[in-house]
């Protein structure tokens, strides 16, 4: 499970910093952020800006354009669920459903008590252990009804 | 069926150490400072008399694309990227190589940087890989001990390497997106001309490649193009990694040799089709954005570019999704452009509303609701986005679509009139991915 600190401005600063004088430095920077804080909190923009010589609208361009940088606090764990057509052909639509029931969440929601995140993704490259999906960082494969009740028992233990 | 002894990636799946060690015994770093000291028209040349064409898609041949690399310039240094942001849905193949062979990769790219005169190398990998980012981290960490690459390495050629860690958007896979990318910015693809060749990384000269073709360029300069040459039919020659997924009994990740029967790869190697050969629908070979083939056309089609492209297909990467007659192949093309719709990056207008505009009237016709005739406006739109977009995503959305009004059109017509006979108010059903 991953760990995070609480948002720091200051600290946030110094990371933007550590990467000073680097090529293309956005995405080491914004992943940097994000695994220290969980997220990348707006307030952040501005520093950025500042650091790389670009306007704030690129930054936040850039930031909101991929999908896996987030400007809240995910669950403690993150579930990626493959949506692609190898999945699909072997069920995980139906899969999905059930798992999304058994949570009460629909796609990007987070469980009430904070325990599970899900996510959608497309393909995942794990088509011949279709249905697949991302725990956190660990690849599943081959998931079933009882896969699925496991991973939902692990996570919220 | 292609003997162990010809196999390029003799750990594909695992079994054997990834790591330098294991990667020697192998084979692999074996006489590759006798390779790069032949020098870069040698290497080309070798490249290009094995015909190996890009793995990545387009199958353009790799060592006619090295060549276009300009003459070193001080002020404007070559560089190589090797696009490792395999997003294409139903391809697994540049996962198992990072994941299982990655010093084939790194050998690689020393080899291709010395053909295009270029001292450093980017490897983008997707965001979602993370074990093959760790894996491929710490395999180039091996090599740095080894002193197989750096700045005074023993091949003789100053030579780094940098691993660049994407961040979930398929449209980085295109390779003008992925400089875009790598430059820290959003990923959306540039107008060519001018080429990565003349204007790439930085704006300076830049060859992108797929990690299969990086990976399996070692292998080909130590055992000779002419080994090369010797598999598969005229123009499509060499060896491929074929992911079968979908309704096989053994879905598997083979290496095969090109223009293996479809047939054959599928009794071979996955146990045959679900039900057997006469519940076989059809098959998508080459990943999500090639267009169907029905299954009379597939089922002894040779798998390679050119046979499939004359099937109004592509062997793309040869990621091949076996459908049988269980499946709603009007529900798995919405599906799909439910993908492009999602990940298209909106630069050209085309594309941006386009994508949407087809999902929306494809998932209409899952169920019916719609008219006869709006099956040919919608081919009519398919080719008003396919060929008007800076980048292929485009012509990605709108083939599938293509594809299915080509091959499956009386399927469409019969779930049309059967709407019709029984016409309903429900709200049109969303598949479950409205809310996102």
């Amino acid at each position: 499970m991953p760990s995070y600190d609480a948002w720091n401005t200051g600290e946030a600063t110094q990371i933007v910093a550590s990467f000073a004088g680097r090529d293309g430095a956005a995405l080491p920077m914004l992943h940097a952020l994000q695994e220290r804080f969980g997220f990348i909190d707006k307030a952040i923009v501005p520093v950025m800006a500042e650091a790389l010589n670009l306007s704030r609208a690129e930054i936040h361009g850039t930031i909101t354009f991929y999908h896996d940088f987030r400007d809240h606090l995910p669950g403690r764990h993150t579930v990626k669920l493959c949506r692609a057509e190898a999945c699909q052909s072997r069920g995980a639509v139906a899969l999905h459903r059930q798992m999304m029931e058994k949570l009460g969440v629909d796609w990007h929601g987070t469980t009430v008590d904070g325990a599970i995140t899900l996510q959608p993704v497309f393909c995942l490259g794990l088509c011949a252990n279709a249905p697949a999906a991302l725990v956190d960082d660990e690849p599943v494969g081959n998931l079933d009804s009882s896969a699925i009740d496991a991973m939902i028992a692990e996570a919220r233990a | 069926m292609l003997d162990d002894k010809d196999r390029i990636f003799t750990n594909l799946y695992g079994f054997g150490d990834w790591g330098l060690d294991g990667a020697r015994q192998r084979g692999a770093w074996d006489g590759t400072k006798g390779l790069v000291e032949k020098g870069r028209e040698w290497i080309i040349n070798e490249m290009k008399a094995s015909g190996l064409r890009g793995r990545g898609g387009a199958g353009f041949p790799t060592g006619l694309k090295w060549s276009f690399m300009p003459k070193p310039d001080p002020l404007r240094p070559s560089y190589l990227v090797v696009n490792a942001d395999e997003s294409e849905p139903g391809t697994c193949k540049d996962r198992e190589i990072m994941r299982n062979d990655p010093h084939l990769l790194i050998e690689g790219c020393l080899l291709a940087c010395v053909a295009m005169q270029a001292h450093a190398c980017y490897i983008y990998i997707r965001g979602e890989y993370i074990l093959e980012k760790e894996r491929l981290e710490a395999a180039v960490e091996q090599c740095y001990e080894a002193n197989l690459v750096g700045k005074s390495n023993v091949h003789g050629w100053p030579f780094d390497i940098y691993i660049h860690h994407g961040a979930g958007a398929y449209i980085c896979g295109e390779e003008t997106a992925l400089l875009e990318s790598l430059e820290g910015k959003k990923g959306m693809p540039r107008l060519k001309p001018p080429f990565p060749a003349n204007m790439g990384l930085y704006g300076c000269p830049t060859t992108v490649n797929n990690v299969e073709s990086i990976a399996v360029a070692p292998t080909i300069l130590r055992r000779g193009a002419a080994w090369f040459a010797g598999f598969g039919a005229k123009n499509n020659a060499g060896t491929k990694l074929f992911c079968i997924s979908g309704h096989v009994n053994t879905r598997c990740n083979v290496e095969e040799a090109m223009s293996i029967p479809f047939r054959e790869l599928i009794e071979r190697h996955c146990g045959g089709i679900r039900g057997g050969w006469d519940n076989l629908l059809g098959v998508i070979p080459g990943g999500s954005s090639v267009p169907v083939v029905p299954a009379h056309e597939i089922i002894d089609a040779a798998m390679d570019f050119d046979t499939l492209r004359n099937l109004k297909s592509g062997l793309g990467t040869a990621a091949v999704i076996v459908m049988d007659k269980s499946t709603d192949i009007i529900a798995a093309i919405a599906r799909i452009s439910y993908f492009y719709k999602h990940e298209s990056c909106g630069q050209c207008t085309p594309c941006r509303e386009g994508t949407g505009w087809m999902w929306r009237v494809m998932s209409r016709m899952v169920e019916g609701r719609a008219q006869r005739r709006e099956i040919d406006m919608l081919l009519e739109v398919t080719t008003q986005i396919e060929g008007h977009t800076i980048c292929a995503l485009g012509d990605a959305a709108a083939w599938p679509i293509q594809g299915l009004i080509r091959h499956f059109r009386p399927e469409i017509e019969k779930r049309i009139d059967q709407y019709a006979a029984n016409p309903h108010s429900e709200p049109v059903r969303d598949f479950g991915i409205a809310a996102e």
